[in-house]
């Protein structure tokens, strides 16, 4: 599971984290809340382990280990994945190359690609030229390969079509076991067993709730988590009066 | 032949319009004779394997023929298929009388000492020529390798893809491992004639105190493709080229591709000039260098002489490890209705690019290195599988070097 305790965060010399504490257990699927510039995305690429993000104080424990200051790919190889928003575009750098490296080589990117609608795009450059919706496609794409035990999204469904929201929604539902038996989700190893796959998922629309049930909201504003509860709920209450109002309510 | 001759002499100290000047006196031209070479096989092992760094092929498995030159001796010259001819240049001139219909038509003999050097002094050098019609995948190849310390090894190339066929050449230049200095000079002269397809690959594997001046003119007729690539990875004193096409008939095309690594004490000083003088003809070069030391200078110039004609540049560099990267384009329309333009960008490596790679599971290194093989991959249109899987180790092994 994950534990962050009191975690404190700058770029440069701005706080974008004041004092966050979360606890995502075992086969746990959380969704994070928050207006533009409230620290979402700071705190996922914190818990990646972007070094831009200075950790000033607190602490991140991830299977009992403390990883505050382990870097990414350490993080990445102990069992943490990201889908991104806006990821780099990488001239020369196969799609399909891309899956592999997720992989560790041991992956059929082939079979993976078609899973994701996604066969056209194994031989073009990684994210050079993908619309919105396709980086998200070839972001899950790359997390299937990976198959992470806590995966963290950032919006996934911003920029996805109509047709393929649900195609996002039920490939998150894979990667985080979320699913029926009648689903089908052979992509991920261990689909189907006792759920232990963790998620930690920033939505701005609510549309990925219509698919994906989670255990647990939060919301975060300037830099502090000011609610937590039910995440149908707290999205009620954020349409209803807005971030601000929702702020106090929750919490 | 005369004129020429006496032209050549009249260039003789002739220094280059650009690059280093070097002194021809201190390298000499004597060479010992090199016996005729029937199996390629029984080249040495050590040598046999250098030139396979770059590019021969000593099964001939998925070659269509070979030249192989050693100093300046032609040791091994013959095609496996039908259509094909290679010849040394020496036994042409002797005995093919068309070979004066193309023999320094394109190049110049007084361009510089250089062109003088291998007008007066010509050693050999090879012709390779597809008959009329006559498709030919499987590509051929050429090595011109150098064994003797401090040798000058002069070469001139005569290289034709007649009307309607289509010709694969790899040309691999390499020295000995014995060998710590050295100089190639090298004339290409390429003719492309109507609606034929010719692929050009260059890729030199030299040693940290050679010194190479190749001069490669070409001209494409109606029609015509020419795909001109050039590799260079291993360390090296200095080259300085820019080959110059020539598109004289309606459509022609000319491709050019170079892949450059400049290592601590190489200077690189690589281009590449089309002229476009024909209806609706097309042009693009583009480049890739990486100095982890040393000094490249990317050179790239297209120009549009008629109405309607397309060019495009594209010099991109990394600069990893120190060193100087200095990139020229330029384009030149000398009437309305031409269509040129060009993107150049030196840099580093972006650290969001390695963070990115890391996040899915690389270590720094690996991330570093992934990105430069990515840089360096690029896309050739038209190339065949086995010279594709030439470039693509090229590549792959420069990847020791770079990092």
């Amino acid at each position: 599971m994950l534990i962050i305790e009191d975690l404190q965060v700058k770029i440069g010399n701005k706080k974008v984290l004041k004092h966050v504490d979360l606890e995502i257990q075992s086969g746990e699927t959380h969704i994070l809340f928050g207006p533009n510039g409230s620290g979402k995305t700071s705190l996922l690429m914190t818990i990646m382990g972007y070094p831009q993000y200075k950790i000033t104080g607190g602490r991140i424990m991830f299977k009992g280990e403390d990883i505050t200051h382990m870097t990414i790919d350490e993080r990445a190889r102990l069992g943490i994945g990201m889908s991104y928003q806006r990821p780099p575009s990488i001239q020369g750098l196969k799609t399909r190359r891309m899956v592999q490296v997720c992989g560790d080589g041991h992956v059929d990117a082939d079979a993976l690609a078609d899973k994701m609608n996604f066969t056209e795009f194994l031989e073009r450059d990684i994210n050079v030229g993908f619309s919105g919706g396709e980086i998200k496609r070839s972001e899950l794409l790359q997390l299937m390969a990976q198959d992470a035990d806590l995966t963290l999204f950032d919006e996934p469904e911003s920029g996805v079509d109509l047709e393929n929201i649900s195609l996002i929604g039920n490939t998150i539902n894979c990667l985080l076991q979320r699913v029926n038996e009648s689903q089908h989700c052979k992509t991920v190893k261990h689909a189907g067993r006792e759920r232990s796959k963790m998620g930690l998922i920033i939505t701005h629309t609510g549309f990925i709730l219509d698919y994906v049930t989670a255990d647990k909201g939060l919301v975060l504003y300037d830099g502090m988590v000011a609610g937590r509860g039910n995440p149908v709920e707290i999205f009620k209450q954020i349409k209803k009066v807005g971030y601000r109002e929702c702020a106090r309510c929750a919490a | 032949m005369r004129s020429l001759d006496d032209l050549a002499y009249k260039a003789k100290d002739k220094k280059a319009a650009i690059g280093p000047d070097i002194d021809l006196d201190t390298y000499s031209i004597e060479s010992p004779l090199h016996a005729d070479v029937k199996n390629l096989d029984t080249i040495p092992k050590e040598d046999r394997e250098k030139m396979t760094l770059a590019g021969l092929d000593a099964s001939e498995k998925e070659r269509a023929g070979t030249y192989v030159q050693r100093d300046a001796t032609a040791v091994h010259s013959g095609s496996n298929v039908d259509g094909l001819e290679i010849i040394p240049i020496r036994k042409a001139l002797e005995e093919i009388d068309w070979i004066r219909d193309y023999y320094w038509k394109l190049a110049a003999v007084d361009t510089d000492k250089y062109t003088s050097r291998a007008r007066l002094d010509l050693q050999n050098g090879y012709v390779i020529r597809a008959l009329p019609g006559k498709k030919i995948t499987l590509p051929a190849q050429a090595c011109l390798y150098l064994e003797k310390e401090g040798f000058n090894q002069n070469v001139h190339n005569i290289i034709i893809a007649e009307e309607g066929s289509e010709l694969h050449i790899i040309s691999g230049c390499a020295s000995a491992s014995h060998v710590t200095r050295g100089l190639h000079v090298g004339i290409s002269e390429f003719y492309v004639k109507k609606d034929a397809k010719l692929s050009f690959t260059m890729i030199h594997h030299w040693a940290e105190n050679v010194v190479v001046r190749p001069r490669s003119v070409g001209i494409v007729e109606k029609g015509g493709l020419f795909l001109s690539n050039y590799i260079s990875m291993k360390p090296v004193k200095s080259v300085q080229m820019y080959p110059t096409i020539y598109l004289v008939g309606k459509g022609a095309v000319a491709r050019s591709y170079n892949l450059l690594v400049g290592s601590p004490g190489s200077e690189l000083d690589v281009g590449g000039r089309i002229y476009l003088q024909a209806k609706d003809t097309r042009a693009e070069i583009i480049s890739r260098t990486i100095t982890n030391g040393g000094n490249i200078i990317s050179r790239g110039d297209i120009i549009g002489e008629v109405p309607g004609v397309k060019g495009h540049l594209e010099c991109h560099g990394l600069i990893l490890n120190g060193g100087v990267m200095h990139a020229i384009p330029e384009l030149k329309g000398l009437v309305d209705g031409v269509e040129l333009s060009h993107e150049a960008a030196v840099g580093k490596i972006a650290q969001e690019e390695i963070l990115y790679l890391m996040s899915r599971g690389l270590t720094e290194e690996e991330a570093t290195a992934t990105i430069v093989r990515g840089f360096l991959s690029i896309d050739i249109p038209g190339l065949p599988a086995p010279l594709k899987a030439e470039i693509d180790r090229a590549v792959e092994l420069s990847q020791k070097d770079v990092m």
